[in-house]
Formats: C-alpha cells, structure tokens, sequence
C-alpha cells in the first residue's frame, strides 16, 4: 500500500485516478477497517491533510434557493430573516473540516444547533479532533451522527472531480450501509446546508450505551417550525439507527403539520412512528427496545413548546 | 518513507512504511510513553499532541506526523521536572496500575491550554476518550482540576487581558 498526500485539487485528482486509489480523511474509521481487513486494502490512500481547500465554513453563494429541497425559499420574508445585518442562506462546510472545528464556528452554533449537538456527542475529544464531516458521510453508517441532522436540514453535498463538480441531495448520496454514489475519481468536497429561519426550533438527541464513544442505538433530528398560536406550519424529523439509512417518516410529519405543539400531539405522532419503523435487533439493542425509543425521542420535543 | 518531525522537542528523521501506524514508529523511536491499548481509537492509551491537538496515534499514520510537531506524556515534563498535571496525578493518587495515565495527562494538558479553568465537567468531557480500566476516574478528575487551579494561580499564569476586567 502507498500513501500520498496532495497539495492542491490538481494534485488530488491525479491521485484519485491511479488505479486502487481511496480518499483517506480523519482515518478514524477507515485505518481500523483496513487493519482489521489487511488484503482488502486499496493499493493507495490519497490523505487529505494537506489540502486546505477542502476546510473551513463559509456562506455558500453557489446557493440556489429550491435546489433540491422542499422548501427552499429564498426571497428574504421574514421567516427566513435570521437577524439584522446577517442573512445566511446557506452554509458551505468544507468535507474534510473536522468535527472539532465545526462545533467551535460560530455560525454552526448559531445557525445549526441541531448539527452541533450531534457534532458534540460525536465519539470523543480525540475523535473529533481527527474525524472529518466527509468521513462521516462516505462511511454512511446507520448510526452516523451527523446523518439526521444533515438530512433533516436538507443538506446537499459537492462532488468534485476533474472533469467538473456536481451537486446531489444527501438523501440521494446516500443509498445503504457503507454504500454511496460517490464515483471513482471522485472526492466529497463540501456540504452544503440552507440555514433555517429563526422560527424553526432545531433539536438532536441521541441514545446510546455510554454518553461518550457510543455507536447510536437510536437518534433523531428535527426541525420545527411554529406559526401563530404555537401551531406547527412544518416539522422535518429524521432517525438515526433504526434501519440501513437515515429513516424519515411522511406521515408523521404530515400528521404533525396544523397541530399544536404539545405533548397530545407529540403522544398521537409517536404511535405512527412506533407503528411505521422497522429497526433491527443488533448487539447493542434490540428491535423492540429501538421501536420504543424512536417514539420516545418525538416526545421530548414537547420541551420545545 | 523518509519523514522529519519534532518529538518532545527534538527533531528525528525516520523511515516507514507507507502502512505503518504513528503508534508504532513512535514507540521504535523510543517513545515508550505512547501506550498501545486498543487500536481502535476507543482507550485514548496512545493519545498525542500533534500541533497541539489531541489525536490518537493509534489512527494516524506514521507519515502523516511529516513537518509536524509532536508531544507526549514524556514530553511534557520528567521525573526530575515534573509537569504541574504530571504532580498533580501522583499527589491526588491519579495513577493506579498507570496505563492510562500518559494519555490521559495529554488529555489534560489540551484541556487546559484551551480553557484554564475547567469545572469538573469539561474535566470529565475532556477524558471522555480515556479509558482508565482501574476506574479511577475521580482522583483523575480531582487531579486535572488541581493543576488547572495551580497553573492558573502560579506567577506569569494570568489570563491575557485579566487585567482589563479589574
């Protein structure tokens, strides 16, 4: 095995199209996979520590308001307004950007708390340290962290290679455990989020073994956005753990649209949710417990009220 | 490989192989702090400082530390000049079979370079990556949360712009 670190985007498509070629990012998944699979191992990591082109947080001006989301509304009316002097659209993160330097911008905090919540609850101090937003996309485990709260915001991602750069909903990236439609000779460059108006109330919670180190039994990510009288106008729900991707639930949220926000509400939508969802039984949870949870996790938004 | 970078200081020249993990080149080159535990990233036995981040030399590869600067648990003081983290553990019964206990004064020592005086929370959050099998965590945590408060009394060890506040 070879092991290459390039400088520049060049750089890095001439070693994305050498034969047995794979993107290296934090290795905190990938370089246990490959010592505990020493022969399936590709013939060379492309590492991204070097590239300084694929980091940071920055407003997206390639935002195109209704671009693959439902609701992307972009005429500056009110519910979008996100304050005085600072109208973000959209944020473009950088896929090799770690964890840790994620949950300490600014704009993250500020605009997507349901995404540093779940950045914080993400594997360890060191793990964050190491592990990139990218990673934890293409690795596209169930349990992903970041994957609820991605897809719940309608996040899109940038795939860049050296014929040109196209754009993808995240839902169509990802299409199963470990699988995504990422091509040879193709590198995750950024992620793309439309930031949420300030009337949309962002919530991550995850369950799992342990609060640090843990794999998610069960996690959810939701936005909600109120009207007049605390009604919900829309709520974008999205699971973690309960089946081989992210699950979403139309029903619930359609069930949800026009209620009010409230524990009735909450109790109803968690009974279709219970109903609907089909996780599997895995070593750290069973089925039935995960069924249970998925439910229970729709109803701590009642503190949202 | 070739590769050059500082260890504690010093700068080594090396040679690895494309495939060889930080963890071991780290420990050929005599660095017997940087302990093994896992391999996985889960035990933080092998924690390091590289540029002054917290990373788990068990995940990185040897030519990933090229140009880098690295410290760890021996790098930070000695037997003869012990670190105010590195006392603080052995004064407040911190170490027990001690395995964990290089890892988990680099996890201090990056803790404290960011936030001088952390409650025992963000003392607790901060080892979250650590593993002591003996179970000591509390004498840990008292341990990190006295040198936070030496460090931060000693002379010289003021916050910048403490004076402003006054």
């Amino acid at each position: 095995m070879n092991v290459v670190f390039p400088r520049n985007m060049a750089a890095l498509f001439k070693a994305l199209d050498e034969p047995g070629a794979r993107v290296l990012a934090g290795g905190t998944d990938l370089l246990v996979r490959l010592r505990s699979h020493p022969d399936s191992g590709p013939a060379t990591l492309v590492g991204l520590d070097r590239l300084p082109a694929l980091r940071g947080v920055a407003e997206d001006s390639g935002w195109e308001p209704g671009l693959g989301t439902k609701d992307g509304r972009g005429d500056g009316s009110p519910s979008e307004s996100v304050g005085p002097g600072t109208l973000h659209r959209a944020l473009r993160l950088g896929a090799a950007t770690t964890h840790a330097e994620l949950l300490a911008h600014p704009l993250i905090r500020a605009r997507l708390p349901v995404l540093a919540q779940a950045l914080a609850d993400l594997g360890s101090p060191p793990i964050r340290n190491m592990g990139t937003l990218g990673g934890n996309i293409c690795t596209a485990s169930p349990a992903g962290d970041t994957l609820p709260p991605l897809l719940a915001l309608g996040a899109e991602v940038e795939l860049a290679a050296k014929t040109g750069t196209r754009r993808l909903p995240l839902a169509s990236f990802l299409l199963g455990p470990g699988r995504t439609a990422l091509k040879p000779g193709e590198v995750l460059a950024a992620v793309c989020v439309p930031v949420p108006g300030v009337d949309v109330r962002q919530h991550f919670e995850k369950v799992g073994r342990r609060d640090a180190l843990a794999v998610a039994v069960v996690s959810l990510a939701a936005l909600v956005r109120t009207g007049h009288g605390g009604k919900i106008v829309e709520a974008h729900l999205a699971w973690g753990s309960v089946g081989p991707t992210v699950w979403r639930c139309p029903e619930v949220e359609a069930a949800l649209a026009g209620r009010k926000l409230s524990l009735t509400a909450l109790t109803e939508a968690a009974s279709i949710v219970r109903s609907q969802v089909q996780p599997i039984d895995d070593v750290r949870a069973s089925a039935d417990y995960r069924r249970e949870v998925a439910g229970n996790l729709l109803l701590r938004l009642a503190m949202l009220e | 490989m070739k590769l050059s970078f500082t260890l504690n200081g010093v700068l080594v020249r090396a040679d690895a192989d494309p495939d060889e993990r930080a963890v071991d080149l780290l420990r050929d080159l005599g660095a017997l702090d940087v302990k093994e535990g896992c391999g996985t990233g889960e035990c933080g036995a092998c924690s390091v400082l590289v540029d002054g981040v917290h990373k788990l030399s068990c995940l990185l590869l040897a030519a990933q530390l090229a140009g880098r600067e690295l410290t760890t648990a021996a790098g930070l003081g000695t037997v003869a000049a012990p670190h105010p983290i590195q006392r603080a553990f052995a004064e407040h019964g911190a170490v027990q079979c001690g395995f964990c206990t290089p890892g988990m004064t680099i996890a201090a020592a990056a803790l404290l370079a960011r936030n001088p005086e952390p409650s025992r929370l963000d003392a607790r959050r901060a080892i979250s990556g650590n593993l002591c099998r003996c179970t000591g965590y509390v004498k840990i945590v008292d341990a990190v949360c006295a040198a936070a408060s030496e460090l931060s009394e000693a002379p010289g060890g003021e916050t910048p712009g403490a004076e402003d506040q006054a």
